[in-house]
């Protein structure tokens, strides 16, 4: 941490207001960058930020130096023709939206290069930096400039406070938006001019081909941390602006890196590590949650089975052999004796030397098990009018899903049957 | 024109025959993106692959970037299926992030890796001719003799592969409900692109790659769906191309690779234009 304080300290006035600008710059793209990610266009975002190259590029030709705005205004013009002619080819003709998406970006990408290389060519004493803007370098840029792009980067967070409602209606129900009798087409218009300005304003940070990290990960990384919209944004510009702080400290260690890039490596290795690990919704939480499920299911498996037996032999005996449950059910058999261990830690089953038996609770669980079995298929079979030898595979799902509260509105429904569809008694705790 | 301006446009046509090829499957299975994705994916690889060789051509140059080509493709299927993120965010996010991994390895070895940023983006075709291998008394540029290559290995591809990138393309529930193993299909295809964009790479760069393989394709689907013609249609889109952006090119002095996505570019939209304007029969 020393070095990140020395870091600090040594930095010029100056220098602050460039990582400021381009926290804001990040901040801003990720929480317009929320509303394409909701609306399932990501991707659209990626095209648009190589569709702005070649209008940078022309207005830079027609201009002859680096304004700001007049760069911004042919990047709105270009990345707005763009977001037309996806719309377009998608609607007009049989090709499929991805490859409209991709022929846009791709063309437009190269006419840029064209373009850019062309202005190389002219030597134009004007045109040195004009290639950061394909990998950016926030370092660069001009004091006049940054405040051009921070104050429109503020201007757009404003934008997406005020209009907040009316997006997130937008994004997640369009239909109902129409019909509260809000401008669809117009607010349409805002968001996409929105998403326009933000790129245009990011690439300053992070260059045109990575562009779409910033729009799309923070709020993907966001999406595993919670389910509603205004937390999901909150933490999406907060990865934003950390990741743009670590990369533009991570190239100030090694000057001869862009900035971009760093930015985008750190922003996606949180993104990762959220989508892996995040509690709930993250990939090992879900894993884990399956998991128990599953032990779950085949241990309630496994007490039927018992139960199953002491049903079905003629014999009366106490203890029962690991054979007899596998002649009830196909455990395998590592997953059976697993599940034996499991049972009898909960104190459902009695151990002795590769003999077992259910304990009075064991034995009760495995009563309401086949209770709720049978009482399912009774439901099947009286209410649904089902015939009782399609029944089956249904109830061997609901057995394990069924809660009391439901359980005791069927045995209310079905007034407390004794027999199942198959004439097997249906199990209540007082009857033995 | 001088021999060196044929061997520039020569190079650029094998490559945007290759390319319209396995391009035209990418278009209509739907996978444009897919494609955009890999060839950005394939960076860290190739790097990694040449600071390990210290060459230009080398197998395992191929072998690095079919291998990043692969992981990024494995972990857009992870992050869909598994951290059930929608995909098209899954896309973003895998190869933005392999993506900047590439820049960050070149930059961080500027001096031992043969490589810079602009290399990556839009190749250097215009260097085409320098770069000569001797056969004998006679001298070849090797990115032609590569380009002819690889060529010759999308050809053999499409005739053995035909009859399954036919089914894989029009109907996959079909070809999997006759047992045909699509997700070995999926796999041998993408291996396909991946070794295609490694291949095509140091001539028109990573980015432009995209361009070759979708832009003549769709152009060709705006004429004909049959599969055949609509093949074979993308292959002249794509030699026309590279005839068209090398004259382009030396006009306005700029980059040929550039140039030659430029006149795919006008080649589509004048096609979508035209089929727009003419009344459609019956």
């Amino acid at each position: 941490m020393a070095s990140l304080s020395n870091y600090i300290s040594i930095l010029d006035p100056s220098l602050l207001v460039v990582m400021a600008g381009t926290v804001l710059l990040s901040i801003s793209a990720s929480l317009v960058g929320t509303f394409a990610f909701l609306q399932k266009r990501s991707l659209v975002g990626d095209a648009v930020a190589h569709a702005i190259l070649p209008g940078i590029a022309l207005a830079f030709i027609l201009k002859g130096e680096k304004d700001p705005l007049i760069l911004l205004f042919g990047a709105l013009i270009s990345g707005w023709i763009a977001i037309a002619l996806m719309d377009f080819i998608s609607t007009k003709t049989k090709l499929s939206s991805d490859t409209a998406i991709a022929t846009i970006l791709s063309v437009f990408f190269g006419f840029g290069i064209l373009l850019l290389t062309y202005i190389q060519g002219q030597a134009n004493g004007n045109q040195a930096g004009l290639d950061q803007f394909l990998f950016g370098k926030a370092a660069a840029m001009r004091q006049s400039d940054l405040w051009v792009y921070g104050g429109l980067a503020l201007v757009l967070i404003l934008a997406v406070f005020l209009f907040f409602k009316e997006f997130s209606l937008l994004s997640f129900n369009p239909d109902f938006a129409q019909s509260l009798g809000l401008p669809v087409k117009t607010l349409r218009f805002i968001l996409n001019t929105l998403m326009v300005l933000a790129i245009a304003v990011g690439i300053q940070a992070v260059g045109v081909v990575l562009m779409a990290a910033l729009l799309i990960t923070p709020s993907a990384a966001a999406r595993s941390w919670t389910d509603s919209l205004k937390p999901m944004m909150l933490i999406a510009a907060m990865m934003a602006a950390l990741s743009s702080f670590a990369g533009s400290y991570l190239s100030f260690i090694a000057p001869s890196m862009p900035t971009g890039p760093w930015i985008v490596m750190s922003l996606s290795l949180m993104a990762l590590a959220s989508l892996f690990f995040a509690p709930k919704r993250g990939m090992l939480a879900r894993l884990l949650q399956q998991k128990k499920h599953q032990r779950k299911i085949r241990n309630e498996n496994i007490l039927k089975a018992i139960y199953h037996f002491s049903e079905r032999s003629d014999q009366q005996k106490d203890w029962l052999r690991i054979e007899d449950i596998q002649g009830i059910r196909a455990f395998k058999n590592d997953s059976l004796k697993e599940g034996l261990k499991q049972l009898n830690r909960k104190g459902l089953l009695l151990l002795k030397s590769h003999q077992l038996q259910l304990s009075k609770r064991g034995e009760q669980e495995a009563m309401r098990i086949v209770r709720l079995h049978r009482l399912w298929e009774m439901y099947l079979t009286q209410r649904l009018r089902l015939k009782s030898d399609h029944i089956h595979p249904n109830a061997e799902t609901m057995e394990h899903i069924i809660s009391p509260e439901i359980e005791a509105q069927l045995l209310r429904e079905l007034d407390y049957p004794d027999l199942d569809p198959h004439q097997s008694p249906i199990p209540y705790e007082n009857d033995n | 024109m001088t021999i060196e301006a044929w061997y520039i446009i020569i190079t650029g046509a094998l490559i945007a025959a290759s390319t319209a090829i396995l391009g035209s499957f990418l278009v209509l299975r739907k996978m444009a993106m897919l494609g955009d994705a890999i060839s950005h994916a394939v960076l860290p690889g190739i790097v990694v692959a040449f600071l390990l060789s210290g060459e230009r051509d080398s197998t395992l140059l191929l072998i690095g970037a079919a291998f990043s080509g692969l992981l990024a493709s494995l972990l857009i299927e992870l992050l869909h299926r598994k951290a059930r993120l929608q995909e098209d965010a899954s896309i973003g996010v895998s190869f933005t992030w392999l993506f900047a991994m590439g820049v960050l390895l070149i930059s961080a070895y500027t001096g031992q890796v043969d490589l810079d940023q602009e290399c990556v983006l839009y190749g250097e075709i215009a260097y085409v001719p320098l770069d000569l291998m001797a056969f004998g008394n006679t001298y070849l540029p090797r990115p032609l003799l590569v380009a002819a290559l690889l060529f010759l290995i999308v050809l053999l591809y499409l005739l053995f592969s035909f009859k399954g990138l036919k089914l894989m393309s029009f109907n996959p529930d079909f070809a999997q409900s006759l047992g045909i193993r699509t997700q070995v299909w999926h796999f041998t295809f993408m291996a396909m692109v991946s070794l295609t964009t490694v291949l095509a790479f140091e001539i028109v760069g990573a980015i432009l790659i995209v361009a070759l393989l979708v832009v003549p394709a769709a152009t060709a689907f705006l004429w004909t769906r049959a599969l055949i013609p609509m093949i074979v249609l993308a292959v002249f889109i794509g030699v026309l191309s590279s005839f068209g952006g090398y004259g382009l090119a030396s006009v306005l002095k700029g980059s040929i690779a550039g140039a030659m996505v430029s006149v795919a570019g006008l080649l589509f939209f004048s096609s979508l234009l035209i089929k727009l304007l003419t009344p459609k029969k019956n």
